[in-house]
Order: structure tokens, then C-alpha cells, then sequence
């Protein structure tokens, strides 16, 4: 069981540079073309600052905290066994390549469906502009960990 | 590593068209772990894959994700993308070939734009569904 003692629990905040390298290994990681999100004037001519953030990107970037395993730490759970339920995202500004973001990730909910077979636990986390504090968006992951019978 | 190949433009050119990938393979997982900073070895590592009682390594949910972006950001600019939320179905086996679609269900005015509500999808190629989601869009009103 998931230690429902723990929601509300927010994890360290991190802030990590958007470098161009990244997102270009990321397009070519998820097979993009398009050379908005390759090539600085292409992405200037499109009308962003720089290349943009593409729109998962913002998952991959809270993945580059110090400790990107922290949650699953805290909770006690088996990455083996773990899977991921659900991803949005709302999006308030385009982030682009220079910039520097801080994630705020909060444990928001623990529950579980099929007597405990299933736990779901809920991560939103806050993304602001580092140097102006400008809201950049909200990221919600839901995961999910598969007990047996005998942890059930 | 993936390929664009584009269904013929259908009678609604105003929506997004189907991107259809090629079948995934373990060199497509390991560039997606390096470059989404995603390292968790269900993904990447076999033996990890089968001690964890699973026939091999599959997909993250977020590359089937980060698809439906790009089916998203070849419609429209992803500057008009307000929203976007999925929930991963099932798992994504090596082999698979994934296609994303969607269409536009809903459209409500607003500050004079058109915010426009998308059903998202991605099927494999025999149709099973792996991701299913929403996304809002703001579209110009002279569309």
C-alpha cells in the first residue's frame, strides 16, 4: 500500500536550461522534421523566440531533476512494476531554447482501484520562467503501480 | 527511426491528418531514453524487462505522446495549443507500427477566436487503441 500520508508532499523544486541540443536530439528522437523545431531562424521565422519547447518536452525536462526518481522513492515502489497512467498538460507560455525553468512537483493524490491491485498516484507540477517567475504551464502525471495478490 | 507518410488529404482539410510511424524498434527506445531523460530500464533493458516478469522492453508512454504533438504541431502551431492530456491504454510492443488521428468534436467561441476541443488517438495498425486523449486548440475565427 501506498502511504496516503504522504499527499500534499511536495518534492524538491529544480531548474534546468532548455539547450538546443536537447531539443534537437529530441526531434530526431521522435522522428520530427519539421525545421521550427531544428533550426534557430526557421523557428524565428515561424515567430518564436528561439526553438520552441515542443509539447511533451516539458515532461522530459522535470526529468532532468538531480533526483528524477525521488517520487518513487518517497512512495517505496519497484520501477518494474510501475506504469504510466495518464499525462496532461495546460500551457499558459511557449517556452523556447535559452530559457531556464524551475518544476515544482507536489504529491497531489494517492488511490487505488481492484482492491488495492491497482495504485494510482497523482504528481502535478508548477513550471515557471526562473528569471521573471512568468507561469509557464502545469504538467499532471498519473502513475501507476501493479501489486500482486500477496501485496494487495 | 520514424518516417512521414501522410494519408491523402481527406474532405475536411480544416483537421489534423493521420500520421502513420514506422514499426518501433529497440534503437527508437534507446534515442527516446537518451533524449527525453527517461532511463527507467523497462524501457531499455531487456533482462531488467523479463525480471520484471514482461516478455521484453516496450515503449514509453511519452513517445506515443510526443507523436501525437507532432500530429498536433503539423495542423496547427503549437502556440495555439492551450491544452493537451492523455491516458495510456495499454502498452506499446517492439514491432509496432503506430498511427495517431483525431478530430476536432467540439468548437466554442472565444475573446474572438474559435477554441477548438480534439479527440486524439494512437492505434496500432490491426486498430487496438494505445493512447486516447484531448487536446484544445485555438483556432483563427476566419478559418
Amino acid at each position: 500500500m501506498l502511504d496516503r500520508t504522504l499527499i500534499g508532499h511536495c518534492l524538491t523544486p529544480h531548474s534546468v536550461e532548455v539547450e538546443k541540443g536537447r531539443l534537437r536530439f529530441f526531434a530526431k528522437a521522435t522522428g520530427q522534421l519539421d525545421p521550427v523545431y531544428l533550426d534557430e531562424t526557421a523557428a524565428r521565422n515561424a515567430g518564436y523566440r528561439h526553438i520552441p519547447v515542443p509539447p511533451t518536452f516539458l515532461f522530459c525536462l522535470e526529468n532532468d531533476s538531480p533526483d528524477p526518481w525521488a517520487l518513487q522513492r518517497l512512495l517505496d515502489m519497484d520501477l518494474g512494476r510501475l506504469l504510466h497512467g495518464e499525462q496532461s498538460f495546460v500551457y499558459h507560455r511557449m517556452a523556447c531554447a535559452g530559457d531556464v525553468l524551475t518544476f515544482e512537483p507536489r504529491l497531489s493524490d494517492i488511490y487505488s482501484r481492484r482492491d488495492g491491485a491497482l495504485e494510482f498516484f497523482v504528481r502535478e507540477t508548477r513550471v515557471t520562467d526562473a528569471n521573471t517567475g512568468v507561469h509557464i504551464a502545469d504538467l499532471r502525471c498519473v502513475g501507476v503501480q501493479r501489486n500482486d495478490r500477496r501485496s494487495a | 527511426m520514424s518516417r512521414i507518410e501522410r494519408d491523402q488529404p481527406t474532405d475536411n482539410p480544416a483537421g489534423p491528418q493521420p500520421l502513420r510511424l514506422a514499426p518501433l524498434d529497440r534503437t527508437t527506445l534507446a534515442l527516446y531514453a537518451g533524449a527525453s531523460s527517461d532511463h527507467n530500464p523497462v524501457h531499455i533493458d531487456s533482462d531488467f524487462a523479463r525480471r520484471a516478469g514482461l516478455p521484453d522492453v516496450f515503449a514509453h508512454g511519452m513517445l506515443s505522446m510526443a507523436y501525437l504533438g507532432r500530429f498536433l504541431t503539423d495542423w496547427i502551431p503549437q502556440s495555439r495549443i492551450c491544452r493537451f492530456g492523455v491516458r495510456f491504454v495499454s502498452r506499446v510492443e517492439l514491432g509496432t507500427a503506430l498511427v495517431c488521428s483525431g478530430e476536432i468534436v467540439d468548437m466554442a467561441e472565444h475573446d474572438g477566436e474559435r477554441l477548438a476541443r480534439v479527440e486524439v488517438r494512437v492505434t496500432c495498425q490491426a486498430g487496438e487503441l494505445k493512447v486516447v486523449g484531448e487536446a484544445s486548440v485555438l483556432l483563427p475565427a476566419d478559418d
